[in-house]
């Protein structure tokens, strides 16, 4: 993976660099030791690793834009970072680089139920919001498997989604308004309280945006009263074909359950092996949620049962406790935790027309045969949103560059089919130099003309998302 | 100028010599008046694809939104934002279409819980100033490939480029609805009462505060989805709302029906002289901006307060009157000549001023597409 090489002006100004930013920050909070800058060398795309010059941990928004203001005065790039969970390596530093760290941005600012909304530093993880706000039974929708570490930061640069956002959106459908600070250290307030834009979708626009269009240190956050109740259903196939048609069927019906999630066989057994979930061992398995009154979801789960038998399933069992559905959860929640105990993966995000599923995982099992690569599949079902964990041996050499192959080679087949490169994970490194099989050169030029007018310099997390052949001549620059 | 391709369409721009004023169905004439010549999209017209079993279907921006309904509707699905309907209220005909719908990113009652037009936008092609065809977003559910210029598009009003196709998600129909009725509530006790029904666990997706035909405020509170869900949850919603005064469960569905037409399409201000404004603000700070507002106006509220219409004496700057408040307010009908003097979107601070004169002039770097209809 091609990074752009460090600028030795940058290097060599290290130590006046360091001094400047201790002068904007309180003690402790500019990170400079080698010994300890290799903490922020990478996200969790671990295959690809650099130490930043500096790593910088502000307090507050003023401090991000008096960082921000250095840094853009003497023309250093800034990677933003918010927990450092990355797919695709948003956050992997290059050398001559500040890593922007959120962690200590991480109050809640306002709680207001009767206008259902919080108000959070950006640091602030995922599960703990919708922790500040459950004593009134309220929750934060869009729940990624990261949940417990990613920050909401982070979850605003990828447009983070997860299991429930099949009906609930994910986080742009969610996010209200945002503090953002622009690579010039100027502050701007966008969104708030209220609905909608009153002029262009700026919001919109920076959900998702990558860290590349500035910093967002403040959000807020719609927040739903809690359903009633929920309850998931498991339901077995001995192929995945039959598996896929299911869930076609299920959604036909007119029936919108609050999740629907895929795994296959590698996949279950290991997640087995991890967490003892309770899965039945089957080719194929779906947990399919609904949620509502004890008397709504018997209705519900009735009619996805009936669905489900004209599929002749293996197993079809639902959930008899509070208990047993958590554990169903814990293990789909842990699956790429329990792949990664048993070998090195990759972790693929591309999405699909749900139509297209049977035919997609078909042709992901011949690929695999022709790479020689097992891959594990663990997806969000309902929304197409695949993510299948080919594996390899990170000790064996050539494995990882044969990994990616096989992985670029499905991914095209998602953009062949009428999907996309990346759901909800992003493109940072991982997949940057596939843009060009989804976009055209002027549709790249498009976002990258949106770059330009936020971050004239490309100062921000410069090296993302975009081709670097496409964004050479404006680095540069 | 009517193109019947999107390469058509490509080439007017990039040989306009002219600003062009760019019109769907031309039911929505919002915004300050563009001088320009005229371009329709009526020639862009026709479902391209509609998959019910992937929740999705792609149109030509031409295509009449009625057209689109019907087709769902066949299929048992529906556009789940439920853009409004904007001819009674600016008193135009023709037929909407569906770019225009984007272009205005246009919701109805259901935006407080499910989400606006934008939210269910999932790709678009358009051309922009440069006469470039672009697409950004596709026809999948979850995308977060590249920037999302989607949202962008979705209620820029062609000042960004002009759509030439557009993808969205759609919902299942409903079984049945009901509205649950409180009448004679003071604005700030209603707005209460919605916020109670939003925030309890019964998946409410209307809640509007209005007068009847004899001046009675009237709030209500929609209710969708199986037949049994409804009935058991309008019972635990009155429960939950009998403080606030006697509740009436109106559950005959045409009825229903029809009740929320009248509030997506505001036909209370239908025929009004007065000049029409709509604010987006926090629900809870509506009632006591209302009472800031002139003498002489009637408002009524959507979104449980979060939405309000105003009908104000005509060329009044009802901006200047409120002073500073958080949210938006546009001025939705009035005359040319007030519409002229009084901008129709809301002024930005200056920081963000400078992002959308960025932005725009990056789009259409010969200000060509709608100039000046935004500000």
């Amino acid at each position: 993976m091609e990074m752009p090489t460090p600028q030795a002006g940058i290097l060599a100004n290290k130590a006046r660099l360091i001094e400047m930013l201790q002068a904007v920050l309180p003690a402790g909070a500019v990170i400079h030791d080698p010994v300890e800058t290799r903490a922020y060398e990478c996200d969790a795309l671990t295959a690809y690793k650099c130490p930043p010059l500096a790593a910088v941990l502000p307090t507050s928004t003023q401090e991000v834009a008096a960082v921000l203001r250095i840094c853009h005065a003497e023309n250093v790039p800034v990677v933003p970072r918010g927990s450092g969970t990355s797919l695709a390596g948003g956050a992997l530093p290059t050398a001559d680089s500040i890593v922007l760290g959120v962690a200590r941005l991480n109050q809640v600012l306002e709680t207001d139920y009767d206008n259902r909304f919080i108000r959070v530093q950006t640091g602030r993880t995922n599960l703990s919001v919708s922790g500040a706000v459950e004593e009134r039974d309220f929750f934060y929708a869009p729940d990624p498997s990261s949940q417990l570490a990613c920050a909401i930061a982070g979850n605003i640069a990828m447009n983070s989604g997860g299991a429930h956002c099949l009906k609930y959106g994910v986080t742009t459908n969610n996010l209200l308004g945002v503090t953002m600070v622009q690579m010039d250290g100027t502050v701007v307030e966008i969104g708030g309280a209220h609905l909608d834009a009153g002029g262009l979708d700026l919001l919109g626009l920076i959900c998702g945006s990558e860290g590349q269009l500035g910093v967002v240190t403040e959000a807020t956050l719609r927040i739903l009263p809690k359903p009633e109740g929920a309850r998931p259903v498991l339901i077995g196939f001995d192929s995945n074909e039959v598996a896929g048609a299911c869930v076609s069927d299920i959604i036909k019906a007119g029936l919108l359950p609050v999740a629907i999630e895929f795994m296959d066989r590698p996949c279950i057994r290991a997640t087995e092996a991890f967490v003892g979930a309770g899965y039945p061992d089957c080719e194929a398995l779906l947990i399919v949620e609904v949620e509502g009154s004890p008397a709504e979801i018997d209705e519900q789960l009735g009619l996805i049962k009936a669905i489900a038998r004209a599929h002749n399933p293996v197993e079809l069992r639902e959930s008899q406790s509070a208990e047993e559905s958590e554990k169903i959860w814990l293990g789909r929640k842990s699956a790429f935790g329990a792949m990664g105990r048993i070998n090195d993966y990759m972790c693929l995000d591309g999405t699909i027309p749900v139509s297209s599923l049977p035919f997609v995982l078909k042709r992901i099992g011949e690929l695999s045969g022709k790479y020689g690569l097992d891959v594990a599949n663990v997806f969000h079902a309902g929304d197409g949103n695949m993510h299948p964990l080919i594996l390899f041996d990170a000790n064996k050499p050539g494995d990882l560059e044969l990994c990616e192959e096989f992985g670029a080679e499905v991914l095209k087949l998602c953009v062949e089919v009428g999907g996309c490169l990346t759901g909800e994970h992003g493109v940072g490194i991982e997949k940057r130099d596939l843009m060009n099989v989804q976009f055209s050169h002027d549709d790249l030029e498009a976002q990258l003309q949106v770059k330009d007018v936020f971050d004239p310099k490309w100062l921000l997390n410069p090296a993302k998302v975009f081709p670097l052949e496409a964004t050479r001549i404006r680095r540069a620059a | 100028m009517t193109p019947n391709s999107e390469s058509d369409l490509a080439e007017i721009v990039a040989s306009a010599k002219r600003p062009l004023a760019i019109r769907g169905g031309g039911t929505r004439p919002i915004g300050s008046p563009v001088a320009g010549d005229a371009l329709s999209l009526g020639g862009l017209s026709g479902i391209e694809l509609y998959e019910p079993g992937a929740l999705t279907l792609v149109a030509k921006s031409g295509t009449p939104l009625a057209e689109i309904e019907v087709t769902l509707a066949a299929e048992g699905q529906r556009l789940a934002f439920e853009p409004m309907d904007h001819r009674a209220l600016l008193g135009t005909k023709g037929t909407p279409t569906i770019g225009g719908v984007v272009a205005a990113n246009v919701s109805g009652p259901r935006r407080v819980q499910m989400g606006a037009c934008r939210d269910y936008l999932l790709g678009v092609r358009f051309v922009d100033g440069a006469g470039r065809i672009i697409k950004n977003g596709g026809r999948v559910m979850k995308n977060v490939t590249g920037y999302d210029l989607v949202k962008l598009m979705a209620g820029s009003y062609g000042t960004l480029g002009v759509l030439s196709e557009v993808s969205l998600k759609v919902l299942p129909q409903v079984e049945t609805a009901a509205s649950l009725v409180i009448q004679g509530l003071s604005d700030a006790r209603a707005i209460s009462a919605l916020s109670t029904a939003l925030g309890s666990p019964f998946e409410v997706t209307g809640a509007a505060h209005t007068h009847d035909e004899n001046g009675t405020p009237v709030a209500l509170i929609r209710l969708e989805g199986f037949e049994n869900s409804v009935t058991y949850r309008s019972g635990r919603l009155r429960d939950l709302l009998k403080t606030y005064g006697e509740v009436e469960i109106v559950s005959d569905p045409n009825t229903v029906a029809a009740q929320w037409q009248k509030i997506r399409d505001v036909e209370m201000f239908k025929g009004d002289p007065r000049d029409i404004w709509r604010l987006s603000v926090k629900p809870s700070d509506a009632p006591g901006l209302v009472a800031r507002m002139p003498l002489g106006r009637d408002v009524t509220y959507d979104w449980g307060g979060g939405l309000i219409w105003a009908a104000c004496a005509p060329d009044t700057d009802l901006r200047t009157l409120l002073g500073d408040f958080a949210g938006h307010a546009t001025l939705i009908r009035a005359s040319a000549a007030t519409r002229a003097r009084i901008p129709a979107f809301h002024p930005e601070p200056v920081p963000i001023a400078t992002i959308t004169a960025g932005l725009r002039a990056k789009f259409d770097p010969r200000s060509i597409l709608n100039p000046g209809l935004m500000g």
